[in-house]
């Protein structure tokens, strides 16, 4: 699966989604999810949480290990992913659709300083050497 | 870095899919996909795991059965049927367990052993040493040119009979924990998992050929990952988690396997019997949301335990864990599990959690 050119990504492994009213939408990517394999839990951030960026956010647990989600940028939680407490599953299947929490960041050109997908993949290179 | 051992079976595990990671030193394969998938598929039909990194070692020579009687917190009298199997705890004299393994009894000449793979030197040097002391006509040998592979599951015997069916006259009454010489084969019926299946031992030159053979028979190959689910739900300790030296067998779960009321001397029993345990090992069922992990603190009305192996039960769809607590704490009492300084509510509930297809809880 490639990663999509229309998101941003961290060298943490978080992907985002810049939505229509300017709020992002913030998942972990393809490599993220295949490294952690099956998933079995997570924990949103709380709505209305304030978050600095590269902070501890959402946690994602699966059979093997839980892992945090840090806040790609600062700004202030506006909404958690509930299908995931019945689902965390998805977060496998489909990575990309499966966003864990949505925030409104503080300074949109944050999220624009992001990597792009050429950026983040030679991240996942680098890693695999 | 330090070059990480390899199995023979490494090859057919990167050319299967496998995702390797470093196992206590060994490059090993946790898993090939979906390690739940292959849960289940262990469950409810049968899989094949590399367990190579273990070690038989083969305790040959008279009276080797008396040494046995002493070495071993269990004792090795009960096996007195050819190939019948006895797991047991090896002990320190202060009564830290060294290692659990596995004593097959074939002749009153002839015991074999299988060890952990973490433990299996110090194991060895062990039994030397004890041999010296007690038992010098004995020979202690580590069998470096056997392999192993376990395959397990409700129709695992039916498949090695398909793949090997030579052995199949002299296997297919072997009771549980009985194992048949079959000259290159030996074929046991033991296994970590919590259902029926074989573990069998063979030259290592075969056992690539083997693995194919019984991948090519339908048996897929099973990860670490999800031996530890299944090993965990069968409630089977793991060493280097649920216990080691640090701690005795009667506050390991291991009480069934010590005998403490026969006259029989064995080392470390004077320490057992001076020291009765103030911690049992209990089985958990967490009842809030979460997943319970190795090392979270338990919060009980008697005073603080600690989860030793805790993980996500495919079985059950719920997170379980074994946990040193309290003896006072009680089956059906609710304690608490600190979970990034959250407490969360968890059962205290008797194991395993699930065997021979089923959940038990």
């Amino acid at each position: 699966m490639s990663n999509p050119s229309n998101l941003k990504y961290t060298a943490s492994h978080e992907w985002v989604k810049v939505e229509a009213d300017g709020t992002i939408s913030v998942g972990i990517t393809q490599h993220a999810q295949e490294l952690l394999g099956d998933m079995v839990f997570v924990e949103a951030p709380e709505i209305g949480r304030a978050l600095k960026a590269k902070e501890e956010s959402a946690v994602v647990e699966s059979v093997k290990a839980a892992a945090d989600v840090y806040a790609p940028v600062s700004g202030t939680v506006t909404a958690a992913n509930g299908d995931l407490d019945a689902s965390p599953e998805s977060i496998n299947s489909d990575p990309y659709g499966a966003w864990i929490f949505k925030m409104k960041p503080d300074n949109a050109a944050d999220v624009a300083a992001l990597l792009d997908v050429a950026a983040y993949q030679a991240v996942v290179d680098s890693e695999a050497h | 870095m330090t070059t990480l051992k390899q199995t023979p079976l490494n090859a057919a595990h990167r050319a299967m899919g496998a995702k390797m990671v470093d196992f206590g030193g060994w490059d090993m394969p946790v898993n090939y996909g979906s390690q739940i998938d292959e849960h289940h598929q262990v469950r409810k039909d049968c899989g094949m795991f590399d367990v190579c990194h273990m070690r038989v070692v083969d305790a040959k020579g008279a009276g080797v059965r008396a040494f046995l009687r002493y070495l071993l917190a269990n004792n090795a009298d009960k096996i007195t049927i050819p190939g019948k199997a006895l797991y047991s705890a090896m002990l320190r004299p202060n009564g830290g367990v060294i290692d659990d393994l596995i004593i097959y009894f074939m002749t009153e000449q002839w015991f074999r052993i299988v060890v952990n793979a973490g433990t299996a030197d110090k194991d060895i040097a062990w039994m030397k040493e004890q041999a010296a002391t007690h038992a010098p006509g004995l020979t202690i040998t580590s069998r470096d040119d056997l392999a192993m592979v376990a395959i397990q599951g409700p129709n695992a015997r039916a498949k090695v009979w398909q793949v090997l069916p030579q052995t199949k006259a002299a296997t297919e009454n072997l009771v549980n924990f009985q194992a048949a010489d079959c000259g290159e084969y030996f074929v046991a019926r033991t296994g970590y998992t919590g259902e029926d299946g074989f573990e069998v031992m063979l030259p290592k030159t075969k056992v690539e050929e083997f693995w194919y053979a019984l991948n090519k028979a339908g048996v897929p190959p099973i990860g670490l990952g999800a031996r530890d689910t299944l090993r965990l739900e069968a409630g089977m300790n793991l060493y280097g988690q649920d216990m080691d030296e640090s701690v005795g067998p009667l506050e390991s779960g291991l009480a069934w396997t010590v005998d403490l009321k026969s006259e029989r001397d064995f080392i470390g029993k004077a320490a057992l019997l001076a020291n009765p345990p103030t911690k049992k090992l209990a089985g958990l069922v967490l009842l809030d949301r979460g997943v319970l992990r190795g090392h979270q603190k338990v919060v009980t009305q008697h005073g603080d335990g600690e989860i030793t192996s805790g993980t996500f039960s495919p079985t059950l769809e719920k997170s379980i864990a074994l946990a040193r607590i309290p003896n006072a704490v009680q089956v059906g009492d609710t304690v608490q599990v600190e979970i990034r300084d959250k407490l969360l509510n968890a059962k205290v509930v008797k194991y395993p959690f699930a065997r021979n297809g089923k959940g038990l809880i």
